[in-house]
């Protein structure tokens, strides 16, 4: 049993110690934003913040998670009032397929929290981790850009 | 106190006047011999020329490197054959100076971060071809930022003083042993495999027990050295001309940069260079082969046991480190790492936090998510002497929390040099 704190509400998960955040979160919780890419760690699509740092919950067992707070993109805001990030993101339709968005949000939104006002260089280093296959990095770009002006 | 020493310096550093400028190579373009630039490449890749003179995503060779030390900061040179911000002007004659004598081609001195020290070993010959691949090289127009030095370290005549102390040009004539060769002077192991003085000099009494390099450990490659499976010369080619070996690991850090340049060196040099670096580990003790060859047969990934540190290393360690993989893109048997079995946890503690970042340029190369965000200091503090206490024979660290605060507060630039990727012929 781990008691955590996903956006902003107390869960108790009864899942064992080396079940991956990503799959307590999807599975257990019904979160479905963070998307299963790779599962290795490597394209970034299951991007979630815990205690406000951009991690890679397929990696992430869920037993180490005790105490802590875990941001996913449903924390961001909602269908019917979009956080500002997620604005941002539909303003500049960043999205192709959509599967890795959850994932560029999240680090963008790490990245923001530390760095309000980044340069293009700390953007594209903060996201240098996450892969989008259908090509919108450039929309990705200008939606972080926007974000960050709001 | 502090002021005495200062004014002893300077008083002392007016008998270490830089010395006379030589002339410049004049300008227009060279001649070209492929042979020797092709031989001057894979020396380059030997001397590591490139890692410290490229700044983190910047142009190979045009410098602005920031190194760290308790002094300040020193920013590597443009060493591109720009005639503005390179060393476009050096003769010849001023390149050999500057390696064997560590002078600049108008006299002053250079700073001993530039490894003369070791690079004083280096052959004419050695240097003539070096110096031509350079010059081979097309000049960057670029001029790396202002050292900021504090006083007295930002005179360069205290640096003749330095000199006077801890440096001989010693240039080799004849080359009896070439790996010997090649690791004591070009390859300068030493530089970061040796600790150093307070001065920053390499301490020759302590050579090859261990020293550190940006934020890195560089384990002793002494007879002190403690890697679970003792290095033979075949996995030693192998790691140093691929980046791994399949019973010894992956070469990260900066000795990933290292690995990345000798796959660019002559293989009878890297060949030469593995032989001596085992004799320097001289042969293991009847125990150790013993051990090692238990942990080949079961490297023993499940030790089991409870606690913080079991259920971290459980839960996120084992589950790619299983010892059933295949290097370099699976994890390694951890039981047959020297991150755990060596003389300081701090590259176990950097990798555990910041992961192996994926290769620059799209290379194949493996690769490890970072679990700074994840784990707090105390999880990282638990699976790390738990590792240590369960997975390896050797006593515990003292001062793992230490090496977690620095490590947590590495940057970016000294953190992650592009690695590069991971040769896969065999």
């Amino acid at each position: 049993m781990t008691t955590l704190e996903v956006n902003g509400r107390r869960v108790s998960v009864d899942a064992q110690a080396d079940t991956p955040l990503l799959y307590v979160l999807r599975d257990d919780l019904g979160l479905n934003g963070a998307k299963f890419g790779c599962g290795l760690g490597q394209c970034g699509s299951c991007t979630v913040l815990v205690n406000g740092e951009a991690v890679l919950s397929c990696r992430v067992p869920v037993g180490v998670l005790e105490g802590k707070k875990v941001t996913t993109v449903e924390g961001l805001g909602t269908i019917d009032k979009p956080g500002a990030l997620q604005r941002a993101f539909i303003e500049e339709q960043a999205a192709q397929c959509g599967f890795c968005i959850p994932g560029f949000m999240m680090r963008a939104a790490a990245l923001l929290a530390k760095t309000p006002s980044p340069t293009d260089a700390e953007i594209r280093e903060a996201l240098f981790g996450n892969l989008c296959r259908c090509g919108t990095h450039m929309r990705i770009l200008r939606a972080v850009r926007r974000a960050a002006k709001s | 106190m502090k002021l005495a020493a200062s004014l002893l310096c300077l008083v002392l550093a007016a008998g270490c006047e830089a010395a006379r400028p030589l002339p410049e190579a004049p300008p227009g373009p060279r001649a070209v011999d492929a042979k020797l630039v092709q031989r001057g490449a894979e020396l380059a890749a030997v001397g590591n020329c490139r890692a410290c003179h490229t700044r983190h995503g910047g142009i190979a060779y045009a410098g602005g490197f920031a190194m760290h030390s308790p002094f300040g900061t020193i920013y590597s040179t443009n060493i591109t054959p720009d005639r503005e911000t390179g060393i476009g002007r050096y003769s010849e004659e001023a390149f050999r100076r500057a390696m064997h004598e560590g002078l600049r081609h108008d006299g002053e001195h250079l700073y001993p971060a530039f490894p003369y020290d070791r690079y004083t070993r280096t052959t004419d010959e050695d240097i003539a071809a070096i110096y031509a691949y350079l010059m081979s090289l097309p000049p960057v127009r670029y001029t790396p930022p202002e050292n900021g030095l504090m006083f007295p370290f930002n005179v360069r005549a205290a640096i003749g003083v330095w000199k006077r102390m801890h440096f001989r040009p010693s240039p080799v004539r004849q080359v009896a042993d070439r790996g010997e060769y090649l690791v004591e002077g070009l390859g300068h192991c030493g530089s970061c495999h040796s600790p150093r003085t307070k001065l920053f000099a390499e301490d020759l009494t302590r050579v090859y027990e261990g020293g550190e390099a940006e934020g890195w450990h560089a384990y002793a490659i002494n007879e002190k050295n403690a890697a679970p499976i003792p290095w033979d010369e075949k996995a030693m080619v192998s790691y140093l001309r691929r980046g791994y070996d399949p019973q010894h690991g992956i070469s990260r850090g900066t000795m990933g940069l290292v690995s990345h340049e000798l796959a660019a060196a002559a293989p009878a040099d890297i060949e030469a260079m593995a032989a001596y670096v085992v004799r320097l580990m001289k042969a293991p003790t009847p125990e150790r082969v013993a051990r090692a060859r238990e942990l080949l047969r079961d490297p023993k990934v499940s030790p089991g046991g409870s606690g913080p540190g079991a259920s971290v290393y459980e839960s996120a360690c084992r589950g790619c480190h299983s010892g059933r993989g295949e290097l370099p893109w699976d994890g390694l048997a951890l039981s047959l790492s020297i991150g755990l079995t060596g003389e300081s946890p701090r590259n176990l503690v950097n990798v555990i936090l910041h992961g192996i970042p994926a290769a620059a340029g799209g290379e194949t190369a493996p690769m490890m998510p970072g679990y700074a965000g994840a784990l707090d200091d105390a999880q990282v503090e638990a699976v790390v002497a738990w590792m240590r206490a369960n997975l390896t024979n050797q006593a515990p660290w003292p001062d793992i929390g230490k090496h977690i605060a620095a490590s947590r507060k590495m940057s970016q630039d000294m953190l992650l040099f592009p690695p590069g990727g991971t040769g896969t012929e065999p």
